[in-house]
């Protein structure tokens, strides 16, 4: 499938930030029509690389050489005269624009000269074919906010199918997708290939790597750390590859299951899904894993016990006591903490400082009448900063000059300040590096170790089959059924996401 | 803090240069109504400040200052109302207001300039329609001598305004800089969503800041109406929520929110007053007024976001 004349070459590409060498000495190339996964922990250096290739950064050396030769790449449009499409996490699309327009901005096709209105019917019509090869079965015109993330993604392909990108660049695309949406896209990606689209892939996510990649190139603080082959990739080697050792017991067994149902939800009705009604259990030491499709109503079932969105009716009990939830605030006071699925935009405050956002749920406790005590403040923050081995240079560093992991670990370090019943985690690992999930999930098992409830949504199939106890699956604002240790599986997990209930070996608790 | 210093220092070579071109300026007259006229806009300053921080506007308080002046000369010239009452309802009504405004803003989703645009155009056709559109003022002020001297007299050659500035001030600075609520605040306007998830019921607090707004343009207006002792309900106040936005701004407080600091309001407010000053002691036309202090406040915001953008990458 390789063909002998690489597409692309990158060599000694350096780059340094203030105080930072990002990238040293780094190569990398890329064949027509391979897929290259290009893994790493967060700041290993491949968002640096790939906004180097994308024209959004300049090396400060180093050659880029597409089909022998070499090219300067200046900027973003000069990345796209040379073929390459970068496909942002965060997607680069106006929603208030239709699928067309989204595909021609800034290069619409006019008519009635002068006067340069734009061409729809041409717009629509070249738009056509490119939805046609990526499977979108909606009309041009339609406007992107009533899209879903991944057709708004498969938008975004074809517009840089339609600048005749002959290489992709795709960062984390998976990250917002259901599991459907990723098999969708995965076979985008194949087919892409096999019409000579080459593909650079980031991903965290190692089993979607294992699924789609021909090759396998590794960066570890800012440089080459080895590249698999597509008969070596397994998920040994990739940890191996991103941070230099085996992780030693990457999911943690429990301890000690006291059964106890001390946590109870009955009937518990979501605004989304009014009537379908959700009711579990879950018992002190458990980590109860939610599976299920992006949609099936997990985050409102999360923010409807958290007191974020009104219920339509239900109970919500702790130890056989009954709970009125109105408003977050109730939660916290009964013990019930959410760690949010965006943890920049709802989980912390990021132009605070780590202090700032460890006291802020319960100030109350660091005041005198009404005044914040700074001291009192500090030394909880310094160790909280200890205790969850967060790396900071003070406890005054701002929020938002942290990594990811980091980021996850102050919302966690945050609730832990208080005395946690309850912890709903919403995909607690999204987007966070290897060795940070790890510690993560070091971090619940031993709160659940602690007698705390934990409750984790995840769409992350390797995490729920990994770290709950059990899965409870939802579909469509209810619970389709609930698996024990013993009948974990993936088909399991993905028959009961998509509504076959009959199929599950113990339906209701 | 560092800004405020900046903007401090911008105040100081104000000073220096208006004293060297007319020394006037250092007269203690000249001095006692600048510092009258820097009370008064620094009081309705911070509440406007309060809501900026909260990421929110607030237009209305100008046309608030012509409403509770007609309705303060009513209470006490024409229904001969005890002061104190008359200064409770003043300020009562200014809660209400404030509650209002709070309402729109959180319970129905409206955008704050909207909600506060409104208010300007209502309060002020209000105060007019109440006023018959005819000038109001105190007279001799008979039977409320002493709150004419609590609004107009002095403190050891120190205006009234100014001392009452200091008073709020500091009250003011204890509350935003060292309370939970002045936390509340700045987490609320840096990060509404985040506050909530961490339990802060951010409506209230959102709300609330536009009472403080309005209870300060209630004090403001106090002050205002028995400063110039006449109240014309179309001219009184006009424009005067802009310079509390003006204040805001020069004073480090970002219109996106969760920025800004109570004495880098009163500097601001004070920096206004010492341009308008400086207009008129130096002689230039003052229907170059605005002109005069819209230059210095772009000159201002520009030399602080250049330096600004200097430090961000050093």
């Amino acid at each position: 499938m390789t063909a002998d004349k690489p597409l692309l070459q990158m060599q000694g590409i350096e780059k340094s930030f203030p105080g930072v060498k990002a990238l040293d000495k780094v190569d990398l190339t890329v064949y027509p029509g391979e897929v290259v996964a290009l893994i790493g922990e967060n700041g290993a250096g491949k968002s640096t690389l790939m906004n180097i290739l994308g024209g959004v950064l300049r090396q400060d050396s180093g050659t880029i050489k597409i089909e022998g030769q070499p090219v300067v790449i200046k900027n973003v449009s000069d990345a796209i005269k040379l073929g390459i499409g970068f496909i942002h996490q965060e997607l680069n699309i106006l929603d208030n624009l239709s699928i067309a327009g989204n595909i021609f901005l800034g290069r619409e096709p006019t008519w009635l000269g002068p006067l340069k209105l734009i061409n729809r019917r041409r717009m629509w019509a070249d738009t056509e074919p490119y939805l046609k090869q990526l499977g979108l079965n909606l009309p041009p015109k339609t406007v992107l906010s009533r899209m879903s993330i991944a057709q708004q993604q498969m938008v975004e392909v074809a517009k840089a199918l339609s600048l005749n990108a002959r290489l992709l660049i795709m960062d984390e695309p998976t990250s917002s997708l259901t599991l459907t949406e990723t098999k969708k896209l995965f076979e985008v990606i194949r087919q892409l290939r096999s019409s000579g689209v080459s593909i650079i892939y980031i991903s965290h996510r190692l089993s979607e790597v294992k699924e789609c990649a021909d090759r396998v190139v590794g960066l570890r603080d800012g440089a080459n750390a080895g590249s698999l082959e597509r008969d070596k990739i397994t998920h040994d080697n990739m940890v191996r590859l991103m941070i230099g050792r085996k992780l030693e017991e990457f999911f943690v067994s429990p301890k000690a299951q006291t059964g106890d149902n001390y946590f109870r939800i009955s009937d518990l009705a979501t605004q989304r899904y009014p009537h379908h009604k959700i009711t579990f259990e879950a018992s002190r030491g458990e980590i109860l894993g939610f599976a299920g499709l992006v949609g099936a109503g997990r985050t409102e079932m999360a923010h409807a016990i958290f007191g974020i969105d009104t219920t339509t009716g239900g109970e919500i009990s702790i130890g056989g006591e009954k709970l009125q939830i109105r408003c977050a605030g109730d939660a916290i006071e009964n013990g019930i903490y959410l760690i949010p699925e965006d943890r920049r935009k709802s989980g912390l405050v990021t132009d605070m400082t780590f202090r700032e956002n460890i006291t802020l749920p319960d100030l109350k406790s660091f005041s005198t009448l009404g005044l914040i005590q700074r001291k009192r403040e500090t030394s909880v923050s310094e160790k909280q900063c200890e205790k969850l081995r967060i790396k900071l240079t003070s406890v005054e560093t701002l929020v938002k000059n942290l990594s990811g992991g980091n980021q996850q670990k102050v919302v966690l370090a945050k609730w832990l300040a208080l005395k946690p019943k309850v912890v709903i985690f919403d995909e607690p690992t999204r987007g966070i590096d290897v060795g940070s999930k790890a510690e993560i999930y070091h971090l619940m098992r031993e709160l659940a170790d602690n007698r705390v409830v934990i409750v984790m949504i995840s769409s992350d199939m390797e995490e729920i089959l990994g770290v709950s106890d059990r899965i409870a699956v939802m579909h469509e604002g209810q619970i389709t059924g609930i698996l024990t240790r013993d009948k974990f599986e993936e088909e399991a997990v993905m028959r009961l996401a998509v509504g076959q209930t009959s199929w599950a070996g113990n339906k209701d608790n | 803090m560092k800004k405020e210093i900046g903007i401090f220092a911008m105040l100081v070579v104000l000073c220096i240069v208006v004293t060297i071109l007319n020394p006037l300026f250092l007269s203690v007259m000249n001095l006692q109504n600048t510092a009258r006229l820097v009370g008064m806009f620094g009081i309705f300053s911070i509440g406007v400040g309060i809501v900026i921080i909260t990421g929110g506007i607030d237009l209305s308080v100008g046309s608030l200052f012509a409403l509770f002046g007609v309705l303060l000369s009513f209470m006490l010239m024409r229904w001969g109302w005890p002061w104190p009452l008359a200064i409770a309802a003043i300020l009562l009504i200014a809660i209400a207001v404030g509650v209002f405004h709070g309402f729109l803003v959180t319970k129905m989703h409206l955008q704050s300039f909207i909600v506060t645009l409104c208010g300007l155009l209502f309060y002020r056709g209000l105060a007019r329609y109440i006023a018959e559109d005819q000038t109001l003022g105190f007279g001799y002020c008979t039977g409320f001598e002493t709150l004419q001297k609590l609004t107009t007299g002095q403190v050891l050659g120190v205006p009234m305004p100014f001392v009452l500035l200091i008073i709020i001030s500091f009250i003011m600075w204890v509350v935003l800089h060292r309370s939970i609520y002045g936390r509340y605040l700045f987490a609320v306007g840096r990060n509404e969503e985040a506050a909530r998830f961490s339990g802060i019921n951010t409506s209230l607090v959102i709300a609330s800041s536009y009472v403080v707004s309005a209870l300060m343009a209630g004090f403001g207006a106090i002050l205002l109406a028995f400063y110039t002792n006449s109240i014309s309900p179309s001219s009184h106040g006009n424009f005067y929520e802009l310079y509390a936005i003006a204040a805001a701004v020069l004073g480090v407080c970002s219109l996106r929110g969760g920025e800004g600091s109570i004495i880098g309001i009163v500097i601001g407010a004070a920096l206004l007053q010492v341009l308008q000053n400086l207009v008129n002691l130096l002689g230039i036309p003052s229907s170059l007024n605005f002109a005069v202090m819209g230059t210095v406040i772009l000159i201002g915001v520009i030399t602080d976001q250049i330096l600004g953008r200097r430090k961000a990458k050093s």
